[in-house]
């Protein structure tokens, strides 16, 4: 059994149909890049397996358990802006990962000095440690966004949603960003959904590109079908999955 | 150049600044010189140095009566009236705002009273009040009370509501309940709007405290204003008038510096 899998999901909003019959299972660790044109159904998606909404008809459950009806800490999530707390310093957003769980939302004591300990060696991972004691107002939009991430993965969730994360970067800052994302998963092995307009992004991070569009389209009522996955496309080494395996072939090696 | 990209230099501008109160003051002192000329008995437009001879006396000369010095024990009362009155309706203010703003069933059952109970003039309850809990100082803060609640809850639910759902969607997978949403997202990022909020409602608590001092009182700066109008003591007026309004400028002051430096992320932010 995978360990993300949907089954026959269908989202509407009142009558306007928006996913039709979305099937997908995804193995852990996979990283799936979401792609597609917009209006599209990719956030709304997204929002599905944030557990934001309920879907219509179907199921999303994650690693076997019953599907969720609000957000909770197996998914880890990254929005392009408001992703970080700008009231809580670079280094009580890290914090907040752990201590938003607990009963009044911090940590007293000696396991306040511990995680304060672990924040601080989660930011000099990230990058941040020079921060720690600004607020994120004062960073820049790649600074932000790595302690966004910094910050979902501190709770350590199952999965790590990422909605569009780098669509408000300038290009360098995003091929940084993709550097950072790319050594946190080879570090942490985290299965991840990304939602992107750029397919060359979608394509360079992911596993697995998975397109969304509307397999059927009434000209005189565009809104009358929803969306659905049309393409899922394997993107591993660069998208040429099948090099390795001609690469691979049992030739004879000459002696 | 376009007027709307000339600015003024720092000079010029604390002259510009200065000017409207110099006017002011001139166009006083003529009014007042005319009229003193006319009739020298003139009470109406008392002559500036009347008026800094009788606020010299008000703050530093004691009641010959009592022998307590009016202007200070008006001053503390009223001062006491107000902060009670806003500090409730603060409260309240802020707890209604949270619960309305974050809990759907809340704001189901309370939003549509709030905005219907706002709209009922307080100066219109002020009577009800006096006749419930009499003419002591219980229902002149209960006017302030009323008075200004209504537009806190209303502004801080606001505020409450434009906190970005992301944030309270990370905080939810960070693990939050709704009680440590409350407490460690929307509270902190509400107390600076609450400081904004009190700022706008003082000028209406002002209002409430003196025309309920107006009313029925012993003691209290409107009382007073009120009481000496019988002798068009205008220099005594004034006086009061100017005190006042300096009050409520040092709060407003005291208030915008309190939340720059409680709240320092929200400088940063701007």
């Amino acid at each position: 059994m995978s360990f993300v899998s949907v089954r026959d999901v269908f989202q509407s909003y009142g009558r306007r149909p928006i996913l039709e019959r979305v099937n997908v299972e995804v193995d852990e660790g996979e990283f799936i890049s979401i792609v597609g044109a917009s209006g599209c159904g990719k956030s709304t998606f997204l929002r599905l397996l944030l557990a934001q909404e309920t879907p219509t008809r179907g199921t999303i459950s994650i690693d076997g358990n019953p599907p969720a009806v609000e957000p909770n800490p197996e998914r880890g999530v990254v929005f392009q802006r408001y992703s970080v707390f700008p009231h809580m310093t670079i280094r009580q957003n890290i914090i907040a990962g752990e201590s938003l769980g607990q009963p009044l939302g911090r940590f007293f004591g000696k396991a306040r000095k511990e995680a304060r300990d672990r924040a601080d060696t989660v930011l000099a991972r990230i990058g941040l440690a020079h921060v720690a004691d600004q607020y994120p107002a004062t960073l820049s939009g790649g600074m932000q966004q790595r302690l966004a991430i910094g910050q979902a993965l501190t709770a350590k969730p199952r999965i790590l949603l990422l909605d569009e994360p780098f669509g408000a970067l300038d290009p360098g800052t995003r091929l940084q960003m993709h550097d950072f994302l790319m050594e946190l998963r080879a570090e942490t092995n985290m299965t991840v959904f990304m939602v992107t307009h750029d397919l060359t992004e979608g394509f360079k991070l992911g596993d697995r590109v998975l397109v969304f569009d509307k397999p059927r389209w009434d000209p005189t009522d565009p809104e009358a079908f929803g969306a659905t996955i049309t393409y899922d496309f394997d993107a591993r080494d660069g998208g040429i999955p099948f090099q390795r395996l001609t690469e691979e072939t049992h030739v004879p090696i000459p002696a | 150049m376009r007027l709307i990209n000339r600015k003024p230099g720092p000079v010029l501008a604390t002259f510009l600044a200065l000017l409207p109160f110099a006017l002011v003051l001139v166009a006083y002192v003529i009014a007042s010189d005319i009229r003193l000329a006319a009739n020298p008995a003139d009470k109406l437009l008392p002559a500036p140095s009347t008026i800094f001879e009788t606020a010299q006396r008000l703050f530093t000369e004691p009641d010959k009566r009592s022998g307590r010095i009016l202007l200070w024990h008006d001053t503390a009362m009223s001062l006491q009236r107000l902060g009670l009155g806003v500090a409730i309706a603060a409260t309240i203010g802020l707890g209604a705002g949270l619960l309305i703003g974050l809990f759907p069933h809340m704001r189901a059952g309370l939003a549509g009273f709030i905005a219907v109970v706002s709209m009922v003039p307080p100066l219109a309850l002020l009577p009800i009040l006096f006749i419930v809990f009499g003419l002591g100082e219980l229902s002149k803060v209960v006017l302030i009370v009323i008075g200004i609640t209504p537009f806190l809850i209303r502004d801080l639910s606001q505020r409450v509501i434009e906190i970005p759902r992301e944030q309270i969607v990370k905080a939810e997978t960070l693990g939050a309940s709704s009680a440590v949403i409350a407490l460690r997202v929307a509270l902190p990022q509400v107390l600076p709007r609450l400081i904004q909020a009190v700022r706008l409602s003082l000028g209406p608590a002002w209002l409430f405290l003196i025309a309920a001092e107006a009313i029925a009182s012993d003691l209290g700066l409107g009382y007073r204003i009120f009481l000496v109008r019988r002798y068009l003591a205008m220099d005594v007026i004034l006086t009061y008038v100017i005190w006042i309004t300096f009050l409520a400028f040092v709060i407003d002051w005291a208030l915008r510096k309190l939340s720059v430096r409680l709240f320092p992320w929200m400088e940063e932010g701007l």
